[in-house]
């Protein structure tokens, strides 16, 4: 299994070697950060605000004399927990809904493309900011609102392959040996449709990364004490002037792992025959 | 003549000069572990001005590669590695990509195989006819449209002072490959490439394709290569023949030894394939009361049904049939005459409008609903294409157990031994039962296609192009395992094809399609000889003989008489516009009868049997 | 083979223009029923909110019969549409003032932001997206993957803040807030709005120019196109006479969906810049729930992304021989 794994990892090309590589970072530090973080994160440690990167604070502090790193190691795990988890409820609310009409017939095909398509219609930010603006932004709102938000587009894309693979022979010949509509959805369709759906998950996860890193930035995401990457971005915005490291190092890290996300498919699209 | 093996040293069999010279020519090609492999090697012939050389194989054996790089061309993922061609005093391989560009379209034309993909869909057909006297500077732009609207009518196309101002999707396959042929000539090419010109075409398109490229591209004198898989085709065209397997020459020489002296087994074994055999079982003669399967008044299409019961776009009009206990019927027809749909209306997936199906004397429900998992059971389909047929998800085990635990409610070790049965049944071995499809090869594949029709213990398989999609040598062996299968098993067939030779060769019985109608249906016995229905006789006498004259010879596909205007309002016959036998006043005014032949097929048209006769002589 | 005319094409394209035009109204209108729906879904209510908890119960009653959200919702969704399509959708309870006046202020501010993004970002994008496509798997053009992949990716911030750093902290250039006043002449509001309309346009230029080189390679790989090369067609000329007939309508699909995304990119950059446009106008709604300004800029910025998605299938239409000529 891991020899397997590694000898899949050694066959990408470079680009999404490097994206695999900053995705396994981002993980791990989700999952372990916090462990790892010399200083509580809400205490004021550093004698000054916008500290420079010193032994004593690796990334310099923030506008309250906080420790970044620390910091930055905990707003990580919101960034991608969250956006993990709006991914996946998106993907897979819009993939069962998308197999749902490619094997329910018109009836139901095309009530569901016309509202999917009237979503899409809304871009997502404007949505996302109706819906916060309606609803609040608890964490578990935010996490709903977002994979509300791209469920419309997740939905069009697995449907285009569902409703082609309806189409394919297999599929007839399983329709004319009488099988229902269960097995056509998950047994004959589903398998062939799960790898550009792999890749359109972790599309989605980036655009969710972007999308509630950008409502935080806004003030309007994940509320203090709780705190995101945009979160950091946002409150460190007054060392914008003097180049705060607290203000670089929080947005380098959403740039890395948005971008090694986005090298990472791309290299695996490549490699696909 | 006699044949020679490849010897780049060996005395010229074509004088001092030829035109062109292909000399240790390599192409090679990267595959998706990065390692560089040959798809063409060590390929030398040599050809004299105004000869046709026939390049000729199967699928992946080269020809078409080979084709290429006389035009220093290779697609993209292959490298011409090596060798040297030379065409009059060029040598290709040592031009540079402006070279090339000046001598591709101008001395050396290309002439694609599928023509209603190689015309760019958003331009005029005038502007690239054309375009290579233009872009090669070689005459004005109204000297070069002048040329080509004398092209147009030397390849007998209609309207050819208008028809350069349509665009592709205007005009049919046939045509456009015509019109592709004139690009090729705009600019007089000393060599042309014809790259299965015809191959995409139905078999009585192809006979005017085919004689239109005899009378033009042939008889201006242009040394041509001519690609093709199909040898009656190239009997046809050819002067020399080169035959082609796995990248390398098997044999070549001049058209008459190869065709009547073949001395490579594997020409032999081509050969042999392209004379279908006939295979067929006796008809069980115990046959009871009810048919297996009958149609009764059937109509099928697309879209609304209308008042009178018949859809917006129909394509099956009035079908009605019966298939007995083991016996075999063919379908027969060309594309679009609704062939394939009627198997999907027997399988249940196109419910008809109108009409009903009757499976061992109980009518079926119309659509998948309704039916019992046992009705499912007894009709099976099988698709052409086994690439698209086969899940590729799936393993071959799981593609075949799964019928056995749907119908026979079969599972773990019984089902195992059942999928093991079946795989020796088609002929494979055990070991694949943990492959994927992608794996296996065309002909595996349309095996396993069949073994999961088998799978369900059915009466009657629908047979929808099975050998259409294989090469004539794997294709000839699935014919034989079903016959086979047929002997062993009792299970009747639904035979669909576009190649009546097939057809004659397996069916017991033969029913003609022609735009949805049934124009003639009858045994094989009644298919020998005139009288035919027109349409069959246009079908019989299209498909390629493979002997030298034959083109010349066929009565098919010559001049229509003139006939006047068509009545309005009347259901006339469907072949009328294309009918040789077409009289004036008759067949455009009053909608065709069925009656019966002496022979005992039944046809739709207006003629007797003396008129038929008198029309048809004793060809085909 | 009967000769139609192109009288009857164009009558055949002119049909399916009044369709999808037909087909965009349709979806605005179930737009709004959408965000209509959304903002009724509000807990608790406008009334309450804008009168804060000590309000009493006569109070509340009051307002909530002034504000009209006693009467029930189809009949206020029909006002508010009715007030929406003549131009009046409603008051802003924020800044007291009609919606109207509210966006007309700072609609003209964004739509020139978008314009001038734009005009940056198509020309680039298209030398981008059709320089890689040509040079495909060369150097260049993998060069151009991987930094237009990395663009798509990088959040708006990032790419402003970088910006304001290099432009404005240390080479002093331009200012890192856009002023924006009426009377400010070319010069002055171009200098202002540079760095807002640089950021926008080189996160869309990424996208555009990925899609642009997307729609050409897919034509590439036709047989058509092979024919021309082995017609002896020049490189440049197979483009030019070949593909971009034929790629003209993936393009200008490409060039709209990203446009569009000019609309979702601008609320994070005007705000950075202070830049006085609809979005950051938005953002504002959002953090103090005044819902009538609200609904109203996301029926603008909705209506904005039909617009350009009707332009790019009518660009399709038009660009497609079987309907231009049947």
């Amino acid at each position: 299994m891991t020899a397997s794994s590694l000898r899949w990892a050694k066959a990408l090309p470079l680009s999404a070697k490097v994206g695999l590589a900053f995705v396994l970072f981002w993980l791990a530090i989700a999952i372990f950060g916090p462990m790892l973080a010399p200083y509580p994160v809400g205490a004021f440690v550093a004698y000054d605000v916008f500290d420079g990167m010193s032994a004593q604070h690796w990334l310099g502090s923030d506008y309250l004399g906080r420790d970044v790193l620390s910091r930055l190691l905990s707003g990580a795990r919101y960034t991608v927990g969250l956006a993990a988890a709006a991914a996946m409820l998106a993907s897979a609310t819009g993939t069962a809904l998308a197999l749902t009409a490619a094997v329910g017939g018109a009836g139901v095909d095309e009530p569901l493309s016309r509202f999917m398509d009237t979503l899409i219609s809304i871009p997502s930010k404007i949505f996302s900011l109706v819906l916060v603006a309606a609803f609040g932004s608890s964490l578990a709102l935010l996490l709903l609102i977002a994979a509300v938000t791209y469920v419309p587009g997740n939905y069009r894309i697995a449907r285009a392959l569902a409703v082609n693979l309806a189409q394919m022979d297999y599929v007839q010949v399983a329709r004319a040996r009488g099988e229902g509509r269960f097995h056509l959805a998950l047994r004959e369709i589903l398998p062939n449709m799960i790898h550009p759906l792999l890749a359109d998950f972790g599309l989605r996860f980036v655009f969710i990364v972007l999308l509630l890193s950008g409502l935080s930035f806004l003030g309007l995401g994940v509320q203090p004490p709780d705190a995101d990457l945009g979160s950091l971005v946002r409150e460190n915005i007054s060392g914008l002037g003097e180049g705060a490291l607290a203000i670089l190092m929080p947005a380098i890290a959403i740039a890395t792992l948005t971008v090694g996300v986005n090298l990472l498919i791309d290299g695996l699209k490549g490699k696909r025959p | 003549m006699t044949a020679h093996v490849p010897d780049p040293h060996g005395p010229n069999p074509h004088g001092p000069n030829p035109h062109v010279e292909v000399k240790g020519l390599r192409v090679t090609a990267r595959n998706a572990a990065g390692e560089i492999f040959p798809i063409v090697r060590d390929i030398d012939f040599t050809l004299k001005r105004g000869e046709v050389l026939a390049l000729i194989g199967e699928s992946g054996s080269g020809k078409t590669t080979i084709a290429l790089t006389l035009l220093g061309h290779a697609r993209p993922g292959a490298t011409i590695a090596g060798g040297s061609i030379r065409v009059g005093d060029s040598q290709i391989l040592s031009l540079d990509a402006r070279g090339l560009a000046q001598l591709r379209g101008n001395r050396i034309a290309y002439i694609a195989q599928s023509a209603a993909s190689a015309f760019n869909p958003s331009r005029t057909i005038m502007d690239q006819v054309i375009e290579p006297a233009l872009i090669h500077h070689l005459m004005p732009r109204a000297q070069a449209e002048k040329k080509a609207i004398e092209l147009f009518r030397a390849l007998a196309l209609p309207f050819p002072d208008t028809i350069g101002s349509r665009y592709p999707h205007q005009l049919s396959g046939g045509q456009l490959q015509r019109l592709m042929a004139a690009m090729a000539l705009v600019t007089d090419p000393e060599l042309v490439i014809l790259d299965e010109p015809t191959t995409a075409l139905d078999v009585t398109t192809q006979i005017e394709v085919l004689r239109a490229f005899k009378a033009v591209v042939l008889e201006r004198g242009a040394t041509a290569i001519y690609v093709s898989h199909d040898l009656a085709v190239v009997t046809q065209m050819a002067d020399q023949i080169v035959v082609l397997n796995k990248g390398r020459i098997r044999e070549k020489g001049s058209a008459d030894q190869i065709l009547h002296r073949p001395v490579d087994d594997y020409t032999k074994t081509l050969m042999a394939a392209a004379r279908p055999a006939i295979r067929s079982a006796p008809k069980q003669a115990n046959v009871p009361a009810a048919p297996l399967l009958e149609i009764r008044g059937m109509t099928a299409g697309y879209g609304r049904i209308g008042k009178d019961g018949r859809p917006h776009i129909p394509v099956l009009r009035d079908i009605n049939l019966k298939i007995e206990r083991g016996a075999t019927l063919g379908v027969i027809g060309e594309s679009g005459s609704g062939k394939s749909t009627m198997a999907r209306v027997i399988a249940g997936l196109l419910p008809a409008a109108q009409g009903e199906v009757l499976l061992g004397g109980e009518p079926l429900p119309p659509g998948l609903k309704g039916r019992s998992r046992d009705q499912f059971r007894r009709i099976q389909l099988v698709f052409q294409n086994a690439d698209t047929a086969l899940n590729p998800a799936h393993s071959v085990g799981q593609i075949l157990s799964r019928p056995l635990a749907f119908y026979h409610r079969l599972t773990g070790n019984a089902a195992r031994l059942r999928v093991l049965e079946l795989l020796d049944l088609i002929r494979l071995p055990s070991s694949v039962i943990d492959r994927r499809c992608g794996e296996l090869s065309g002909g595996q594949k349309q095996r396993i296609n069949l073994a999961r029709a088998l799978a369900a213990d059915p009466e009657l398989i629908l047979c929808d192009e099975v050998t259409s999609a294989l090469d004539t040598v794997v294709g000839a062996a699935i014919l034989d395992l079903m016959a086979e299968l047929r002997k062993e098993l009792g299970v009747a067939y639904m035979f669909i094809s576009h190649d009546i030779s097939t057809v004659r060769a397996i069916c017991d019985d033969i029913l003609v399609l022609y735009s949805g109608n049934m124009v003639e249906m009858g045994g094989r016995e009644g298919f020998r000889e005139a009288p035919f229905h027109p349409y069959t006789d246009l079908l019989i006498g299209s498909v390629p003989e493979m002997r030298a004259g034959w083109l010349e010879e066929s009565g098919a596909a010559r001049s229509l008489p003139l006939i006047g205007a068509s009545a309005e309002e009347v259901e006339l016959c469907r072949f009328l516009p294309r009918c040789a036998a077409r009289i004036d006043g008759v067949c455009n005014k009053v909608a065709p009868p069925r009656h019966r032949l002496a022979k005992g097929n039944d046809i739709l048209c207006h003629h007797g049997e003396e008129r038929l006769t008198k029309v048809q002589g004793v060809a085909a | 083979m009967a000769g139609g005319s192109s009288t009857s094409g164009a009558r055949a394209a002119l049909m399916l223009t009044a369709k999808r035009f037909a087909s965009s109204l349709l979806t605005l209108f179930l737009v709004s029923v959408v965000v209509f729906t959304i903002a009724q879904l509000l807990p608790g209510d406008a009334a309450q909110e804008a009168l804060g908890q000590s309000a009493t119960a006569e109070q509340v009653a009051a307002l909530r019969h002034e504000m009209g959200l006693d009467r029930p919702a189809p009949e206020r969704y029909a006002s508010w549409l009715g007030g929406m399509v003549s131009g009046d959708p409603g008051q802003s309870m924020v800044a007291n003032l009609p919606v109207s006046e509210v966006i007309s202020s700072r609609l003209p501010n964004s739509l020139l932001l978008a314009a001038l993004s734009a005009l940056v970002a198509v020309p680039v994008a298209l030398a981008i997206g059709i320089g890689s496509a040509m040079n495909r798997g060369g150097r260049l053009d993998r060069a151009l993957n991987i930094a237009t992949l990395s663009m798509v990716a990088v959040p708006e911030f990032l790419v402003a803040t970088l910006a304001v750093l290099i432009f404005s902290v240390k080479l002093r250039w331009l200012p890192s807030i856009a002023l924006v006043a009426d009377d400010m002449s070319w010069g002055d509001y171009l200098r202002g709005a540079a760095m807002p309309i640089l950021c926008l346009a080189v996160v869309v230029i990424a996208q555009m120019a990925r899609m642009t080189r997307a729609a050409v390679i897919d034509q590439m790989d036709r047989p058509y196109v092979e024919m021309a090369v082995l017609k002896g067609v020049p490189p440049v000329r197979v483009v030019l006479r070949h593909i971009m007939p034929n790629a003209v309508a993936p393009i200008v699909n490409a060039m709209a969906l990203s446009l569009s995304y000019l609309l979702g990119g601008a609320i994070i950059v005007e705000t950075i810049f202070n830049y006085p446009g609809l979005a950051s106008l938005m953002v504002n709604a959002v953090t103090s729930r005044d819902m009538p300004l609200l609904q109203a800029c996301a029926m603008i910025f909705c209506a904005a992304y039909l617009i350009l998605m009707l332009i790019a299938d009518v660009t399709a239409i038009l660009a497609n021989p079987r309907l231009r000529a049947q």
